[in-house]
């Protein structure tokens, strides 16, 4: 059976009854405790994403609170120095927080007030999902506990800090290999055991349908003013225009490339391809893992032969995640969009060059598509365009940036 | 003809008693061992659930973790736990057993590979813990095609209009979760607002066999014995833990818990 996308139906809702896209990715692989809250979450969002109210009050918070819209420029330096394609950065960085996560987090805590619940909590692996959720929840006057592993906690240090500020409780999770996989899974059983009184927030296009919805649905922000931003700069869609966003659940992809997904713009997405001597890549479009269950949906995962999932290696904690929101397997299949990866070395020296050369500084995880374009670019003629979602900024990985190059710039 | 697990309960039955269900992970904490505390757990115990691990569980506590990391370990694989389970029906093939665990596992063997493998080794039953009505459905039915019982869950979350369906559905034994809990949780509802629960869900229909996991050990498992069935699980995992902490044997000592189990509840 060939897949196929349909037109002018959002990509979210183009599931199966049984939640599937395409007929083999997501669906709701969860106990029967987390059914009916799941069921009753469904019900809720369906309600509020046509309520005008919930619409417009949603739009004041991205603008007032979260500081739409971010910026869209042009990297003359880093254009002239490859000498090619035209480059630009969707700086999503500049949002309040200094990450996509903040428009998901803001959305879930929303909904979490109309749920009337008092507690949210949620996973996090880059530590930007769990620093916007607690920043979010603070303004909203949520309790909020935040599942971490505790080898991200380590090396994610600023936004830690930034968590315990905004008077969040930390979690770290001991289990498996401490990292994102650990904390979704973590993160899940809490709410298995506490869903009557609390509100979770995946922090990604990924887990039960639900939460890749309301996380794809928050951040197709990023698009609706890209789409703005871009029609003003070139009066159209250009040609050959590539959008290329870094993947690890997929939510800033997912949000990235929303309103263009009838047009003519190339999607590329760019997956960590670990460090070069390593097999523990987090990679599985790149690399054609098989499909499997992981977190209560069907994707490509990273997996053995008996279904145990395998462990990953990456830089850049927000990418280190062994499955991939279906949303981007569909786009796979359907061939709508094209995967690749960087290593962890192209995602340094690309961080470098960009920061060096341009006002902003991308966090290792645009790094890796920042690193896709630098390859392009060259290739193309001086007549194409690349934009680069630069969804986070470096100051968060401060850390391990000095302790890999010796420096920090930004 | 009757399944193994229908005649199970029947029996508990004629003698006034819940069946006693426990439950083990397969390779914890060594293949041999937990075909050894199968072989003597089994003279207390009336149905054996037995646990294939996975490495992310995303509905169980500490303990159970705890016992299919070992196993993990161990580098336990679902041909091994069909092994287990082959050389236990060798001697007691009257003895129901159930495995237990996370629906990856299966996809990826294929689900008609693994009911092979189920009815070539002897399973009587399969617990999913992640795949819940009414997606369980079209796999459900290829398990009543092998006779194989497909145990349904519900928990304090289901609605009534659903446990109907679910029951209509379901095969000769159900599970109901207690509480709002991961395995291994402390039980933090009354056993008398769990027994309330049970019996409204009792009265949908009667005739099936109900029985109460999730929070059950030795301290509250007499309060319940009115159920068709108690399932003990964790409980039994953090005892092999303290054994291997303690230098002690995992075998003898699981034997005894589930014989004082038992003395509990007849």
């Amino acid at each position: 059976m060939k897949l196929k996308i349909k037109k002018n139906k959002l990509l979210i809702d183009q599931h199966d009854k049984n939640f599937m896209y395409g007929g083999k990715f997501g669906g709701n692989f969860i106990p029967e405790t987390l059914k009916k809250p799941i069921d009753d979450l469904t019900i809720l969002f369906s309600k509020l994403r046509n309520n005008k109210k919930f619409l417009k009050e949603r739009d004041n918070y991205f603008k007032n609170f979260i500081g739409s819209p971010t910026p869209f420029i042009k990297l003359e330096n880093l254009t002239d120095h490859l000498g090619g394609a035209q480059i630009y950065a969707k700086v999503v960085s500049e949002a309040n927080g200094g990450a996509h996560k903040i428009y998901n987090a803001t959305v879930h805590c929303l909904i979490a007030k109309r749920a009337r619940k008092k507690y949210i909590v949620g996973d996090t692996g880059a530590g930007y999902a769990g620093k916007m959720l607690s920043m979010a929840a603070k303004k909203f006057g949520l309790k909020c506990k935040i599942f971490m592993g505790a080898k991200d906690i380590k090396r994610q240090r600023p936004n830690v800090e930034a968590m315990k500020k905004n008077g969040a409780e930390i979690v770290p999770v001991t289990t498996g290999s401490q990292t994102l996989v650990d904390a979704v899974s973590e993160c899940m059983r809490y709410w298995v055991s506490n869903c009557d009184t609390t509100h979770m927030c995946v922090g990604s296009t990924v887990g039960p349908n639900i939460f890749i919805k309301i996380c794809a649905w928050s951040t197709a922000q990023i698009s609706r003013e890209l789409i703005k931003q871009v029609l003003e700069e070139f009066g159209k869609i250009p040609d050959n225009l590539k959008l290329i966003n870094c993947v690890g659940g997929g939510s800033s992809a997912a949000g990235f490339w929303n309103e263009f997904m009838d047009t003519h713009a190339q999607f590329i997405g760019v997956e960590a391809g670990g460090p070069k001597k390593s097999k523990l890549h987090a990679a599985p479009l790149t690399n054609g893992s098989k499909i499997g269950i992981l977190h209560g949906a069907a994707q490509y995962v990273i997996q053995n032969k008996e279904g145990q999932i395998g462990s990953t290696e990456s830089i850049s904690a927000g990418l280190d995640y062994p499955g991939i929101s279906p949303l981007h397997c569909f786009l796979k299949d359907t061939k709508r969009a094209r995967y690749t990866s960087a290593s962890d070395e192209e995602a340094l020296k690309a961080y470098q060059l960009v920061s060096k050369l341009e006002n902003i500084s991308p966090s290792l995880e645009p790094s890796h598509a920042f690193a896709e374009a630098i390859k392009l670019a060259p290739k193309l003629k001086s007549s194409e365009i690349i934009i680069v979602n630069s969804c986070g900024d470096s100051v968060k990985d401060k850390d391990i940036i000095k302790l890999k190059l010796g420096s920090y710039i930004r | 003809m009757k399944s193994k697990i229908a005649l199970a309960f029947e029996n508990c039955k004629k003698e006034k008693r819940p069946a006693l269900i426990t439950y083990t992970v397969a390779g914890d904490n060594t293949k041999n061992n937990s075909l050894k505390i199968l072989n003597k757990i089994s003279k207390h115990a009336d149905i054996l659930e037995l646990g294939f691990a996975h490495n992310t569980p995303i509905a169980d506590g500490g303990q159970i973790q705890g016992s299919s990391h070992r196993a993990l370990k161990n580098g336990i694989k679902l041909k091994d736990v069909f092994q287990i389970v082959k050389k236990f029906k060798k001697d007691k093939p009257n003895k129901p057993i159930i495995l237990m665990g996370y629906f990856n596992l299966i996809y990826q063997k294929g689900e008609d590979n693994f009911l092979k493998n189920c009815k070539s080794s002897g399973v009587d039953g399969l617990i999913i813990v992640d795949l819940p009505y009414p997606e369980n459905k079209n796999f459900a039915n290829k398990c009543k095609k092998k006779s194989i019982n497909f145990i349904q869950l519900l928990s304090p979350t289901t609605s009534k209009n659903r446990m109907k369906k679910i029951i209509k559905d379901s095969h000769d034994m159900i599970y109901y979760i207690s509480m709002l809990s991961t395995t291994g949780g402390k039980l933090k509802v009354s056993p008398k607002k769990i027994l309330q629960n049970y019996n409204n869900i009792k009265r949908i229909n009667p005739k099936k066999n109900l029985v109460i996991g999730f929070g059950i050990t030795d301290k509250t498992i007499s309060s319940l014995k009115s159920a068709n069935g108690l399932v003990v699980g964790s409980m039994l995992c953090k005892t092999i833990a303290n054994t291997l902490k303690m230098r002690q044997n995992p075998v003898t000592k699981l034997d005894k818990v589930v014989y004082n189990l038992k003395k509990k509840i007849i």
